[in-house]
């Protein structure tokens, strides 16, 4: 593995670890860590860093969908061009053109059913490409980015053993 | 009543009396476990439900189900063995068990059998459980914990008949080269020595390729291959693992397992056809962890001032302890920071003067353990 795949893959784990810690693993310098963070920022390799919440463990929890697209192209609209349009939405979290019964497949936050319901029929359903609209709330989430969200499992091993 | 003589010609663990200091206190961060922190992975788990699901709880073949061992002679190819599943491989309850199989069918009262040391603390115990005589050899820091001939040679094992090694190796997670081990197959095959190789640990190799000394010239036929599930697959409690040798030796072993164990447990047995079968994957994933977490613990080593050889395999560290008396200090640091580890000693000579460090834990608890080693030491 190259440094720049380690330190990617490292993060991806735990983007909160320093990059002391970091270099530690890959048995090289925090400076050349941080550079090589530093340059995949810049070529937007690296897009973010985001916490993964599990909504479960508090109060209030925003309403979440997974929505299905179908659309229809023509000479002069692309998919990246439709894309580009949906992106644009604050509510929209992610967005992905798939294979399969559909076209786009786009997760739409929002604080209430009403307010992602609105969204759909009065922002993305008008788009004159998009022919279909499939709308599937999130009721529970069980694992997010690679994370389960269950209460772990006990270390039920002996203190000190051979 | 009277018990039988070979209980009391051998004595507690040594790690027993770490195990209860630890388990006094609940704020332990424990760097003594000799098993990994992973799971199983689930594919191998749930391959063992569904076998219970479908009823399946007979015994099995003494020697282990024939598609396991078809697997396991595949799997080994891998280290460049080649053993035949029908007469020369036998699946035991743990490589634990096939430790004590090969000690039972090699062994008579008054047998002398060579061990390098510091080493797994089952050996010592297996061959005197069987009536043997122990020629501990032990190695050295100078060689990085690897074998020579020249310590062989001191060590009277010239003498002895059999030759018990682990690489990679628990405790020092030292890992021995093709040359190196040549020489001390030269050794063995100059002496007569039948070997013993515990090769549990050769998945957790992490620089350079693990070779088996049974594939070295005149080595197959004077040698035991052990080997098992518990450390690449992340399956102690399930109890599985095998040995690979001639068929005699396999066929002695396999007369004594088929009036011990009968069979190995068959659970485990469904478990393990998967593991083979899918789960490389996951041994590779907890390979690259394994390996991280060594980088990350020598390269703290180093920044406290702490000398340690360069471990290459298993998952353990093998630091020279700062204080004469590595006893004291691993219970003074227990103590005072509720780290805890194991004193070298426990696993015989050469281990004094070092402590086991296990990196079968995760990172953030392995990093509050340095973090507390680092100021016990400036304290």
């Amino acid at each position: 593995m190259s440094s720049t795949d380690e330190v990617l893959a490292l993060l991806r784990e735990d983007a909160r670890q320093s990059v002391e810690d970091i270099a530690r693993q890959i048995e090289t310098d925090p400076e050349t860590v941080e550079e090589e963070i530093a340059r995949l920022e810049r070529e937007g390799v690296i897009r973010g860093y985001r916490a993964v919440v599990d909504w479960n463990r508090l109060d209030e929890e925003p309403v979440r969908a997974e929505i299905e697209l179908n659309v229809t192209l023509d000479r002069e609209t692309s998919y990246d061009d439709i894309a580009a349009r949906l992106a644009k939405f604050d509510p929209v979290e992610s967005l992905h053109l798939v294979s399969g019964d559909y076209d786009f497949m786009m997760e739409v936050e929002g604080e209430s059913m009403r307010e992602v319901s609105t969204f759909v029929s009065e922002q993305v359903a008008p788009v004159p490409e998009i022919t279909q609209t499939v709308t599937h709330y999130v009721m529970t989430t069980y694992k997010a980015y690679g994370v389960e969200f269950d209460d772990g499992h006990d270390d039920d091993r002996l203190s000190v053993s051979p | 009543m009277k018990l039988a003589d070979r209980v009391g010609r051998v004595g507690p663990s040594g790690i027993r009396r770490f195990f209860e200091l630890a388990e006094e206190r609940d704020d332990v961060i424990s760097l003594g476990v000799g098993e990994p922190d992973f799971a199983a992975p689930w594919a191998a788990r749930n391959a063992a439900i569904a076998s219970l699901e479908r009823g399946r709880t007979a015994y099995t073949a003494n020697r282990g189900t024939r598609e396991l061992r078809k697997l396991i002679a595949e799997d080994v190819r891998q280290f460049d063995l080649a053993y035949d599943p029908a007469e020369e491989i036998l699946v035991t309850a743990g490589a634990s068990e096939a430790i004590d199989l090969a000690f039972r069918a090699l062994v008579d009262p008054g047998t002398t059998v060579a061990i390098a040391q510091p080493c797994y603390v089952s050996y010592v115990p297996g061959v005197r459980f069987a009536g043997g005589e122990v020629c501990p050899v032990p190695t050295d820091r100078e060689d990085e914990f690897a074998l020579t001939p020249e310590a062989l040679a001191d060590a009277g094992a010239a003498e002895a008949e059999l030759l018990v090694l682990c690489y990679p190796n628990n405790p020092t997670g030292a890992t021995m080269t093709a040359e190196a081990l040549g020489a001390v197959a030269a050794f063995a095959r100059e002496h007569d020595l039948t070997v013993i190789s515990d090769e549990i640990y050769a998945a957790l190799t992490y620089e350079g390729e693990h070779t088996s000394i049974a594939t070295l010239p005149g080595m197959r036929e004077r040698t035991v291959v052990l080997n098992g599930f518990s450390k690449a697959y992340a399956m102690t409690g399930m109890r599985l693992g095998y040995a690979l040798g001639p068929s005699e030796v396999i066929g002695a072993m396999n007369r004594i397992h088929q009036y011990t164990l009968l069979s190995a447990p068959t659970t485990a047995q469904h478990a393990a056809v998967e593991a083979l079968r899918s789960c490389d994957g996951a041994v590779e994933e907890m390979r690259t962890q394994y390996d991280r977490r060594r980088k990350f613990v020598l390269s703290r080593f180093e920044e406290m001032g702490l000398d340690c050889f360069r471990a290459r395999g298993a998952f353990y560290a093998f630091p020279a302890c700062p204080s004469d008396d590595a006893n004291a200090f691993a219970e003074a640091l227990l103590e005072e920071t509720g780290v805890a580890v194991v004193p070298g000693d426990v696993f015989g000579e050469g281990g004094e003067g070092h402590l086991r460090v296990s990196y079968a834990t995760g990172l953030d608890d392995l990093r509050t353990a340095l973090n507390r080693i680092e100021r016990f030491l400036e304290s």
